[in-house]
């Protein structure tokens, strides 16, 4: 067996996680998926191309088609050029997009600098790359961004990498345009890769997103992908962009594992890009104005949150309760029948946090605020 | 301010002045002036969607198609108001192509629909000739599917 598999525990919660899938009735604010779902005209095609028969292995590399409507996406939306020949590669998911970046660019004993609180696979597949995970924690205080003195002292000459994750799981907070340059420069100077895991860009509700490539592309191997701009969870598919000789690489590792990405989800996502206004024009307002009323009420209860910049994620605290995130979840499922996902599921210190996600019609939200505000009081009682 | 709001009225109809005083983060007061406002001003209109075939209560539609004179001065704008009056017409289209109007009326049964659009429509002033198509089944109404509503098919916990 191989013992790496040793260091990646099954996590401490997942007995909860198995506890929620019998319990009836749940309105679960614990999903990381899009309720919306995938738009007609992406599902439409899909369907076209098993009709027609667009069965077929494509190019390791995926479809010249797709990667040049990418090419055409990132430029028109942030004026940076990736060659569709070159520089951008398809793959299932921005899972496998990141479990082959980091075994391309990792060396055994490798250090990759990891932010807490972050989404669930880094660790894991920094280890299974036999790199050592080094995590620098990020706090409410600092509106969860990395703080960048902290950052400069765990620099070892083994540091290779830092991955970043903007508008971020679970915080919803992202980066300004000025944060990231300082990071960049950080890169430049220690000589590291940024792995910038941007699947959340186009939901983003503050500001406008920028991509840390902006800066320093050439350092940089960005990630995104289809799951949750455009509800795609199930089809499997994303994308890496990054210099030629990284993504020559990573082609090794795609082509011998993987082949290609499913070739109906490549035609799929194709069409999505094609429709990017129109489907974002309609489900951005929509995320905008949950995202305002849970924040809203959270704060009413008397929760210390932040209000996100994006994603559909908001990560209050639950300081002043006598209870931590696991038994605030387990209790609020049991009696309230609303599921929520404990902090620590994201790191070790987030043991005070919970995180709900906002991926819920109005009408469901409503009701579980309701009953959360029910708990919050009824937590409040006992204390006194 | 107003299209947010009208944005999240057209996809919400449900939410109440305080629910939409925390998305727009206005006091009560201010969103229920505002929306006072938008009625008065003829852009804000409430309407619920009835799928009535549903419930067994049969209704019958019709779309009619009319070619009208136009009248000096006021083109189409006066027969199209005198026809729109009608209770019975459910919408009123002035289109491009052969004909000139497109009317969808509403009845009980065909032959009340017959004898508006015989005695009604056909005898108005300015109108030439109609063309009637009786709607058998409704699929799509006013961005509305008549359809099963799609399954929530989520994991109840991912990350
Ligand atoms: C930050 C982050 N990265 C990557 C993923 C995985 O996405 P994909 O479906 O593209 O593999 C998720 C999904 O939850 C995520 O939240």
């Amino acid at each position: 067996m191989n013992e790496k598999l040793s260091y990646i525990k099954p996590s401490g919660i997942r007995r909860f996680f198995d506890i929620i899938e019998r319990v009836k009735d749940v309105i679960s604010l614990g999903v990381g998926e899009p309720d919306f779902q995938v738009d007609w005209v992406i599902r439409e095609e899909a369907i076209y191309c098993i009709e027609k028969g667009y069965t077929n292995y494509t190019s390791n590399q995926g479809l010249i088609e797709l990667r040049e409507e990418i090419s055409k996406n990132i430029k028109k939306n942030y004026n940076i050029y990736y060659d569709p020949e070159t520089e951008i590669m398809i793959t299932c998911g921005v899972s496998q997009a990141l479990d082959i970046a980091l075994r391309t660019i990792l060396n055994y004993g490798d250090e990759i600098i990891i932010p807490e609180p972050c989404y669930v696979a880094y660790k894991p597949l920094a280890i299974l790359a036999y790199a050592n995970p080094v995590v620098i924690k990020t706090h409410e205080e600092n509106n969860f961004k990395i703080d960048l003195d902290h950052l400069r002292k765990l620099i070892t000459p083994r540091t290779k990498a830092i991955i970043i994750n903007y508008p971020n799981n679970p915080t919803g907070k992202s980066y300004s345009k000025n944060e990231l340059k300082e990071l960049a420069e950080i890169a430049e100077e220690y000589d590291l890769y940024i792995i910038s895991d941007e699947i959340y860009d186009k939901l983003t509700y503050n500001g406008k997103h920028i991509p840390v490539a902006k800066f320093i592309k050439d350092r940089v191997v960005y990630l995104n992908g289809f799951s949750k701009s455009f509800a795609m969870t199930g089809f499997r598919i994303g994308y890496v962009c990054c210099n030629e000789k990284i993504l020559k690489n990573m082609l090794k590792i795609h082509q011998y594992s993987m082949l290609c990405a499913p070739t109906i989800s490549q035609y799929a996502a194709i069409e999505a890009l094609r429709n990017e206004e129109k489907i974002l024009g309609r489900i951005l307002p929509e995320y905008k104005a949950r995202r305002n009323y849970v924040y809203k009420r959270l704060i009413e209860m008397g929760f210390k949150t932040i209000l996100p910049d994006g994603a559909f994620y908001i990560f209050p605290k639950i300081e002043n309760l006598n209870v931590d995130a696991e038994k605030f979840s387990e209790e609020l499922l049991f009696k309230k029948h609303v599921a929520v996902v404990p902090g620590n599921a994201f790191g070790d210190d987030y043991i005070k946090y919970i995180r709900i996600s906002y991926a819920n019609n109005m009408e469901k939200l409503k009701i579980a605020m309701d009953k959360i505000e029910e708990y919050v009081k009824e937590l409040s009682v006992l204390k006194i | 301010m107003e299209n947010e709001l009208l944005q999240i009225l057209e996809s919400n109809p449900n939410l109440n002045i305080k629910d939409i005083s925390k998305i727009l983060n206005r006091n009560e007061d201010e969103v229920r002036e505002i929306i006072k406002e938008l009625e008065k001003r003829n852009i804000l209109k409430r309407r619920y969607i009835i799928n009535w075939e549903k419930i067994g209560r049969d209704r019958v539609y019709a779309l009619i198609k009319v070619k009208v004179s136009p009248e000096r001065g006021r083109g189409y704008d006066k027969v199209a108001e005198r026809i729109a009056r009608f209770n019975e017409v459910r919408a009123v289209y002035l289109i491009s192509g052969e004909y000139d109007l497109e009317v969808i009326v509403e009845g009980n049964n065909l032959k009340e629909i017959a004898s508006f659009v015989s005695n009604k429509l056909a005898t108005l002033e300015g109108v030439r000739s109609t063309v009637t198509h009786f709607i058998l089944k409704k699929y799509k109404e006013n961005g509305e599917i008549f359809f099963e509503e799609e399954k929530d098919y989520r994991l109840k916990i991912s990350f």
